[in-house]
């Protein structure tokens, strides 16, 4: 049983359904991405995971236990860190603050992880009386990540991480999701560049029209001609 | 020089001093809006008639300790009834809030349909005040009235202007300045505050983090609601209460949110006392102070009078909103 | 939406009034009628704002107010003294004004930067004072003239039902300055702009004397049907009274009541011809368009600000035209009556209450609202003393409770905004929602 799973996840955001019997998992430590074309439901697919949307039939499980009744802020008690794609830092207030607001929930001294944040993201200690609205887009990025991993998830989410960052800031922000995975957090992304996405992934799922058509381990999927022609490009 | 010195206590006396008293009582109304207005997105209009009920209450509670003897000689005995009337605001707002806009705010309604809702909650307010109170003057300051007299000060100076300083004013001033430091640490270092802040700033994100918004919104009416008490139970000391007065204070508390930058707490501030001061200056006549500069004018030499006081802070909204509609601290457009 | 259920809420209104005519009298039921023909054509004002394009108008009153002075403007005979003791003065002001708005608009749009605020600051600075340098003596001249019985300019000595379409115009103009302003930004800064506009006019009828005679009142206006002291003595009118067989002095007062009612059926009449037809119409389409999805309606090429700004100003307008026509039913023009309470709230409830987007629900909760308005007076009162009867009659309680009966009917208006927003949003007739 895995880590963090979906299983024959159906449903959408009221209207027609946009998943379709669609399954998607994660392990601890491992890193799982989501590709596909435009409209393949690949965030939906996320957002179901993370409670965002109603599911009509299948299920969601974290650790064996089932959350599919649980609100997304639930979800973040249960150890859940989600990254949304869009307006995913608070702009008016500063780095640090921003991090404090990612502890909410804690009662607990959060020093501690704060100063992990800031080893992993070093640029955000340099930065942190500067208000996030004022950053580049890759080092907002990292503060959204940073928010997220204020809570200390078991399972890490984000939703297209590189949109509109340069290929180089791109790689390194892989470099750092690397390293989140490797202290043992399930990571999950939706990502459009998907060939350096599934570089850096343990397991890849290929969405077409919300179900799954290819999943594999990322190297397989990699060399497999039939995605390789339909969804990198060749 | 005695000229130019009898120039400046007189300017001092008529503008300055109650521009400062004035500007603090708009800038702490004007703080509730702008709060209301990051944390809930809309503009509150019944805000200037929950100035009002909250300076009734604590109107009807000085009347009571006043009764019963009861008295902080010299400070008006209103400070001590203030507490009360604060918690009565909050109260009302609390229950207003309960009944009438978590409703449209559970339902993701239009801004408008808020603003519309708080119209007839402006309305309600204003009959239950009326009702209560009556829609007559009212006066509830006791105490001493002045702290430092015209004659004191001619008596000090030797000048033939004497500088007033009337002991509400310098309530007001002191009561402001003290109330706004605690907002501020408050916004700034409190963990409720951030979060507060962290709601205005980004809604979903705040969610996602955890955040409890009908916390934040619980928060965010107590004190507005707090600020609307404290602003006009000191416009009362300062001037008289008189409900329909505290509806025409709308239009100059919107006027220096959106001045200052709306949802920027300390655009609210600054807003304040533009509207305030400019108000002052445009409806002062400045016969008596030019004739100290040697000039003899013919009229009153008065720029507007005072009845247009709403057209000074209507013309600053209409300038903020032509020029610079983000306000002097690049709040939001609304 | 039936036409059956329409029908069977007019024919209830219909009912009320005949019932107060028969139980009360037929004079106050008139009375009511005139004053319910006049805010439903109020209501319909709001209404091709609010329901049409979803603009939200706080400052009814203002615009009402505005046609008031429309009446007066009109109708008065002119002033001739001060028109000789300051109408030079007046006419000088008047162009120093057109001249300083000219110069600034020229240099608004020929510089810019710093230097345009600054020019532009100072020009307006200038023509402020050669405004006043003329305005002030003439005002004070204008103003000595007989002030205890004119000190004013007068009026135009036209008939009075042409202020109707007069007090449309300078409502309009109003709205036209508001909405430029206004329109384009969020929807709160219009309700905020006409709410200071709206007191803003207010503070200038009151203390503009020369214009209007500010709370001097002017009184004695003339009146589009015949007056019941003339009309007693009328052959005539003496006949046909007795050939009923009424009393010709109470029948005299319901002439004149009939007279009035038959005018402003007639205006209704138009306006709601007018109003269905502009509804029905692309543009009325494209209107409710824009106000369901402003950024769709935006993506298709449509100028939203300006639609808006349109049907702001013909809505304002229909308001004027039914604010001069109250100061003609009064036959008076008091600035002092004016308040928020009575010329912005109650037009707002009778809108949303009548259903809001629907020109039949905005008139029908003109006749229901107004009914309610002036019956829950009497109706107050009566459950006041019934709660208070166990109390002596010098009780204080009991006193004040009758004292402040009639605020309470306020706070029940709001209540019943509040309840109809909340529990029936579209009214009692609710927009027709047409498939096409």
């Amino acid at each position: 049983m895995s880590f963090l799973r979906g299983e024959a996840m159906t449903g959408g955001y009221g209207g027609a359904d946009i998943l379709h019997g669609c399954d998607i998992s994660v392990e601890r430590g491992e890193i799982a991405v989501i590709v596909g074309p435009n409209g393949a439901g690949k965030s939906t697919a996320m957002k179901a995971m993370f409670g965002m949307l109603g599911l009509r039939e299948g299920r969601v499980t974290l650790d064996d236990t089932d959350i599919t009744a649980l609100t997304p802020q639930d979800r973040v008690r249960a150890g859940m860190g989600f990254v949304p794609q869009n307006n995913n830092v608070f702009v008016t207030m500063t780095v640090q603050e921003n991090l404090e607001m990612g502890a909410y929930i804690r009662d607990d001294d959060f020093q501690a992880t704060m100063e992990q944040v800031f080893e992993l993201f070093p640029v955000l200690k340099e930065k942190r009386r500067q208000p996030a609205g004022e950053l580049s887009g890759g080092q907002r990025q990292q503060v959204a990540v940073g928010r997220a991993l204020m809570t200390q998830p078991s399972v890490l989410m984000l939703d297209e991480p590189t949109a509109g960052v340069s290929p180089i800031v791109m790689d390194e922000l892989f470099d750092r999701i690397l390293e989140v995975a490797a202290t043992g957090i399930a990571i999950l992304m939706v990502e459009q560049n998907a060939r350096q996405a599934l570089n850096i992934a343990d397991r890849g799922y290929v969405l077409v029209q919300g179900s799954n058509r290819f999943t594999d381990t990322g190297e397989a999927l990699l060399a497999n001609p039939e995605v390789r022609a339909s969804f990198l490009g060749g | 020089m005695t000229d130019f010195l009898n120039a400046i206590v007189l300017f001092a006396n008529f503008v300055f001093v109650p521009g400062l008293a004035y500007g603090a009582q708009l800038a702490l109304g004007a703080l509730g809006v702008t709060l209301v207005f990051g944390i809930l997105r809309f503009a509150n209009f019944a805000h200037g008639d929950l100035m009002a009920f909250g300076a009734m209450v604590t109107i009807l509670v000085t009347w009571w300790l006043q009764s019963i003897g009861v008295g902080i000689d010299p400070l008006p005995t209103a400070l001590l009834a203030l507490p009360v009337g604060m918690a009565g605001a909050v109260a009302l707002a609390l229950l207003t809030d309960r009944w009438v806009f978590r409703f449209y705010r559970r339902r993701k309604a239009a801004p408008i349909v808020m603003v519309m809702a708080s119209v007839g909650v402006m309305f309600m307010y204003n009959g239950l005040v009326r009702f209560i109170i009556g829609p007559d003057d009212q006066r509830f300051a006791d105490g001493a009235r002045f702290v430092v007299s015209a004659r004191d000060f001619r008596d000090m100076t030797g000048l033939d202007e004497g500088l007033v300083i009337r002991q509400p004013v310098l309530i007001t001033i002191i009561v402001a300045f003290a109330v706004v430091a605690a907002l501020f640490w408050f916004l700034q270092r409190s963990r409720m505050g951030k979060a507060m802040r962290a709601y205005s700033d980004n809604e979903d994100l705040a969610l996602l983090s955890g955040i409890n918004p009908e916390k934040v919104v619980a928060v965010t009416w107590v004190i507005a609601a707090s600020l609307a008490t404290i602003a006009g139970v000191l416009y009362g000391l300062d001037k008289s209460f008189k409900p329909f007065t505290y509806f025409q204070l709308l239009l100059p508390i919107f006027a220096a949110a959106i001045v200052g930058g709306i949802g920027q707490p300390i655009g609210a501030i600054a807003g304040g006392f533009v509207v305030a001061f400019s108000e002052v200056t445009i409806t002062y006549a400045y016969k008596r102070f030019l004739e100290y500069f040697g000039f003899q004018p013919e009229g009153l030499v008065q720029l507007l009078s005072v009845e247009y006081k709403f057209a000074v802070s209507f013309v600053i909204l209409v300038l903020v909103l032509l020029a610079r509609p983000t306000g002097i601290f690049r709040g939001r457009v609304l | 939406m039936s036409g059956w259920r329409i029908a069977f809420l007019y024919l209830g209104m219909a009912v009320a009034l005949a019932a107060v005519g028969f139980l009360q009298s037929w004079n106050v039921s008139l009375a009511i009628l005139n004053l319910c023909l006049i805010s439903a054509i109020m209501a319909l004002g709001v209404n091709i704002q609010w329901g049409y394009a979803g603009l939200f108008n706080v400052g009814i009153m203002g615009f009402a107010a505005l046609g008031g002075v429309a009446a007066v403007l009109t109708s008065q005979p002119p002033v001739h003294d001060a028109w000789a003791a300051g109408g030079v003065g007046i006419g000088l002001a008047l162009l120093s004004l057109v001249a300083t708005v000219a110069v600034l608009m020229v240099v608004r749009s020929r510089t810019a930067g710093a230097a345009r605020v600054l020019l532009m600051l100072a020009l307006g600075a200038g023509g402020f004072f050669l405004i006043r340098y003329f305005l002030d003596p003439a005002v004070a001249a204008i103003e000595a003239t007989d002030a205890a019985r004119t000190g004013y300019l007068g009026g135009a000595g036209l008939p009075v039902y042409l202020s109707w379409i007069v007090g449309g115009l300078f409502a309009a103009a109003a709205a036209w300055l508001v909405g430029k302003i206004a329109l384009g930004l969020r929807a709160d800064y219009l309700a905020i702009a006409t709410l200071g506009i709206s007191e803003i006019i207010i503070a200038m009828i009151k203390n503009e004397d020369w214009l209007t005679r500010g709370v001097k009142n002017v009184t004695g206006l003339p009146r589009p049907v015949p007056v019941e002291i003339e009309l007693r003595q009328e052959r005539w009118f003496i006949d046909l009274a007795g050939s009923l067989g009424v009393d010709p002095t109470e029948f005299a007062s319901i002439y004149v009541k009939l007279g009035y009612a038959l005018l402003f059926v007639v205006v209704l009449v138009v306006v709601m011809w007018l109003a269905e037809r502009a509804l029905k119409s692309p543009w009325g389409r494209m209107m409710r368009a824009i106000r369901d999805n402003r950024d769709a309606a935006e993506a298709m090429g449509k100028d939203v600000t300006r639609r808006h700004l349109q049907v702001f100003i013909l809505g304002s307008a229909v308001v004027g035209i039914a604010g001069a026509m109250l100061t003609t039913l009064d036959g008076q023009f008091t600035p002092g009556s004016y308040n928020p309470l009575r010329f912005t709230f109650l037009i707002w409830v009778m809108v949303i209450v009548g259903g809001s987007g629907n020109n039949w629900g905005a008139v029908l909760g003109g006749f229901l609202i107004w009914f309610v308005w002036i019956e829950a007076e009497p109706v107050g009162i009566w459950l006041m003393n019934a709660i208070t009867a166990g109390l002596p009659a010098d009780n204080v309680v009991r006193l004040h409770l009758l004292d402040a009966a009639p605020h309470m009917r306020l706070f029940l208006m709001g209540l019943i905004l509040l309840l109809v927003l909340r529990f029936s949003p579209r009214g009692l007739i609710p927009e027709r929602v047409s498939r096409s």
